[in-house]
């Protein structure tokens, strides 16, 4: 039995449940405008909310800056929280990592599929320079890793992950309006599923909009989000393919 | 500001960029793309699509299994055209409906049927000169505030959605407005058409949606008393259909950089410097501002180590952009605020190289891209930076300015994310107004030091490009440290080598007026 932790948002007091947001409502800004956003706060769970600002920003728009204490709080010993994190290796530890456990160099196929044209995530994982001052994968000595770009079909990305024996595939997904990230993500494992070689790889996405929650829910085995360095993903790509018995 | 800069260094650019540029010319002047070909027949009034099919793909594919587009897809419909008296678009019509096999005619010479050609190119030429002769009466009765001037996106992916979130814009005070195509539409082979509602990142590009928007910026520009330019995406695989789109529903400015879809979306290196030059002389001849895309070099590359091939990259696509037809007034010459900004004096080397393409190309209207890299999703600091990209903007005399977001790397823009940036650049510009008219660079200084080692980089990076050839180099990855091979990529199978007699009668009416005005600006800069 654990014991319970109550928190509420915090501003300079304890419990104090302050916090900050901003909207717009499609009404033109004035006494009406103002109550619809006092009234839109009262239903967010604010007591003492206050428009700070009011001001319109085009005919028929107004954007509001709104304080408010949040009377919810939450229970941290009931949350339970999927992370793919673990504790990160250095660049140096994860080679060594490959060396001892698996015993040759691993594969690693990535790309940005569907339509989406963003590279900047999936290059700053994989591309020699890196990010955040890190190496990519492709820099490790014991990781081959093919960064294929962007706009790749998933049967395309299927076909070289085959090709090359992957032990590992990245998938990127910058663009994520109107959810059209969901079907691509989830195609490429029904595809994977298909070919037989799904339980064969670890399979991670990441971009922007990309939690490690969602992509578990969509058969992934990690999801990174933004912010993530090369070392965080080669970590969890070498000690899942050891958990998983898949250097073999 | 002045930087004091080593004009014998800016020489050397200048003719190593020319150099590159006139080998490039050597290599597409025998050759057309089914692009070209396609942008030759929507000139000539053949917009419209039969099941969604674009005529100009029906009839340009249909002579291409031919293996007859070597002539010129102008040859083969206006051969049709003076054989059965018919229009290029009723010829276009009765090709779709299977009525009517082009190759089943009796042939003019092709030499022989060039003054016709050039003669049904007249109305499309004429289209394009009024519609410009129009963008310069509303200039003139609707003036455009002072530079920097504020661009800002919109993406929806409904045209409809766009319009209202583009007049709101315009509304708080952006200059110019872009619509952002969907995502992929780059690697289409064909122009969509008709009103678009649905795309992902952005909004189709088509005719339909340019004409309604511009009905719209139009309307809204009447309402506030400031002309509301219009942007949009010269690039991909139909880079000069676009181009003549745009140039018949008065765009006022294109994407249009000569390197960007070869480097960011693999398409083939021919296809792409065939296709860019047409698309260029279209835009050359409708007036229209091209934007070029050096700040994505900064995306991938890091934005101190790589600032050289940036400037570089702008004395290639000004020299390609000459070649076209082009007037320095047209070009919009990009760079971009990228340096990290944990970096110690990160201000001074952007300004340095802000400066720099100031005075590299004094009568461009550059344009100068926000931080994108280096937003984070933390909102406060996001704007801090779009702050300092504003002063650095203002400071330096910057031309076309696009906003930055401070919701940059979380989603689209909002409503109120455009807001806010507008706000914001509206108080640093009108704040710090004459700030750089105030100020002197210190000679021998870190801005001035900085610019100059640019300058150096740049000359040394142009002189080994010029030395092997603009495709070589993209072969080896000198540019965005991104390889290219001549042969990959995507729309190389469009490329065709021209045969005895082919005729593209836009190229050659519009190349003859624009060498023209050329020689008048070269006249008076003398």
């Amino acid at each position: 039995m654990t014991e319970t932790k109550r928190i509420k948002a915090y501003g300079d007091a304890l419990d104090d449940g302050a916090v900050q947001l901003s909207f717009t409502l499609p009404v033109d800004a004035g006494p009406l405008a103002r109550a619809a956003a006092l009234n839109l706060a009262v239903q967010m769970g604010l007591e003492h909310a206050e428009i700070a600002y009011m001001t319109p920003v085009s005919q028929g728009f107004s954007f509001f800056v709104v304080y408010g204490r949040c009377r919810h709080s939450v229970d941290l010993s009931r949350l339970q929280v999927a992370e793919a994190g673990l504790e990160e290796m250095d660049f140096f530890e994860i080679n060594d990592y490959i060396k001892e456990h698996i015993g040759r160099k691993i594969n690693v196929v990535a790309a940005c599929t569907g339509t989406d044209a963003h590279t900047v995530g999936i290059d700053a994982i994989i591309n020699m320079k890196g990010y955040k001052g890190e190496y990519g994968l492709e820099r490790y000595p014991w990781i081959n890793a093919w960064n294929m770009g962007s706009q790749v079909p998933n049967a395309a990305l299927v076909a070289e992950a085959v090709r090359r024996k992957a032990d590992a595939i990245l998938v990127s997904q910058v663009v994520t309006q109107r959810d059209i990230h969901i079907p691509n993500l989830t195609e490429l494992v029904e595809m994977l599923e298909a070919e037989g070689i799904r339980h064969k790889v670890v399979l991670v996405a990441g971009g922007p909009r990309i939690s490690h929650q969602l992509a578990v829910e969509l058969g992934y085995d990690a999801g990174f989000g933004p912010g993530t360095t090369p070392r965080q993903v080669a970590s969890f790509i070498v000690r899942e393919m050891v958990q998983r018995k898949l250097g073999n | 500001m002045k930087l004091n800069l080593d004009s014998g260094l800016v020489e050397n650019c200048r003719a190593a960029a020319q150099k590159i540029a006139a080998d490039v010319q050597d290599f597409i002047r025998d050759k057309t793309t089914v692009a070209v070909e396609r942008a030759i027949l929507r000139l000539l009034g053949i917009n419209d699509a039969a099941d969604g099919v674009p005529l100009a793909n029906i009839v340009v594919d249909a002579i291409a299994a031919r293996g007859e587009l070597n002539l010129g897809a102008a040859y083969w419909v206006g051969n049709a055209c003076k054989q059965l008296g018919l229009s290029p678009a009723a010829v276009a019509q009765q090709v779709a409906a299977g009525e009517l096999d082009l190759f089943a005619l009796p042939r003019f010479a092709p030499e022989e049927l060039h003054p016709y050609l050039r003669q049904l190119a007249r109305p499309g030429l004429q289209r394009i000169a009024d519609r410009r002769r129009e963008r310069e009466e509303m200039l003139a009765r609707l003036p455009m505030g002072p530079a920097p001037w504020l661009y800002v996106i919109v993406a929806t992916g409904d045209i409809m959605q766009d319009v209202v979130q583009a007049q709101a814009a315009a509304e708080q005070g952006a200059d110019i407005i872009a619509v952002i195509r969907t995502t992929g539409q780059s690697l289409l082979d064909y122009v969509p058409h008709g009103a678009t509602r649905e795309g992902f990142g952005g909004t189709y590009a088509t005719q339909e949606n340019f004409r309604i928007m511009r009905k719209a910026l139009d309307e809204v520009g009447e309402r506030l008393g400031r002309y509301i330019m219009l942007v949009n995406y010269c690039s991909g695989l139909c880079m000069p259909e676009i181009a003549a789109l745009g140039a018949l529903e008065r765009l006022d400015m294109m994407l249009n950089d000569a390197l960007y879809g070869i480097l960011f979306r693999d398409i083939n290196m021919q296809r792409t410097l065939i296709d860019q030059n047409f698309s260029r002389t279209i835009n050359a001849y409708a007036g229209i501002i091209i934007n070029t895309g050096e700040d994505n070099y900064l995306t991938t590359a890091d934005a101190v180590a790589e600032a050289h091939t940036v400037t570089a990259s702008q004395f290639i696509n000004e020299q390609l952009a000459l070649a076209a037809g082009l007037r320095p007034w047209q070009m919009g010459l990009g760079h971009a605020f990228e340096i990290d900004p944990d970096l110690e004096d990160g201000l001074l080397l952007e300004i340095a190289q802000a400066l720099l393409a100031r005075q590299l190309f004094p009568q461009a209207p550059l344009k100068y891209m926000p931080p994108t890299k280096h937003m984070t999703g933390n909102i406060f600091k996001g704007y801090l930076l779009n702050g300092l990209f504003n002063l650095t903007s203002v400071l330096t005399g910057q031309g076309i300015h696009l906003l930055g977001m401070l919701t940059e790397a979380i989603h689209t823009p909002f409503l109120q994310d455009r807001y806010l940036a507008l706000e914001g650049a509206k108080y640093v510009m009108n704040n710090a107004r004459h700030l750089g008219q105030e100020l002197e660079i210190r000679a021998g200084g870190k801005i001035e030091g900085r610019a100059r080692e640019v300058l150096a980089k740049a000359a040394e990076f142009l002189a080994r490009v010029a030395d092997i050839g603009l495709f070589a180099a993209l072969e080896q990855g000198m540019f965005a440290a991104v390889k290219r091979s001549r042969d990959g990529g995507k729309g190389l199978e469009g490329v065709v080598m021209q045969a005895q007699g082919y005729c593209n009668p836009f190229l050659e009416e519009m190349s003859t007026e624009l060498r023209e005005a050329q020689r008048n600006d070269g006249n008076k800069a003398d």
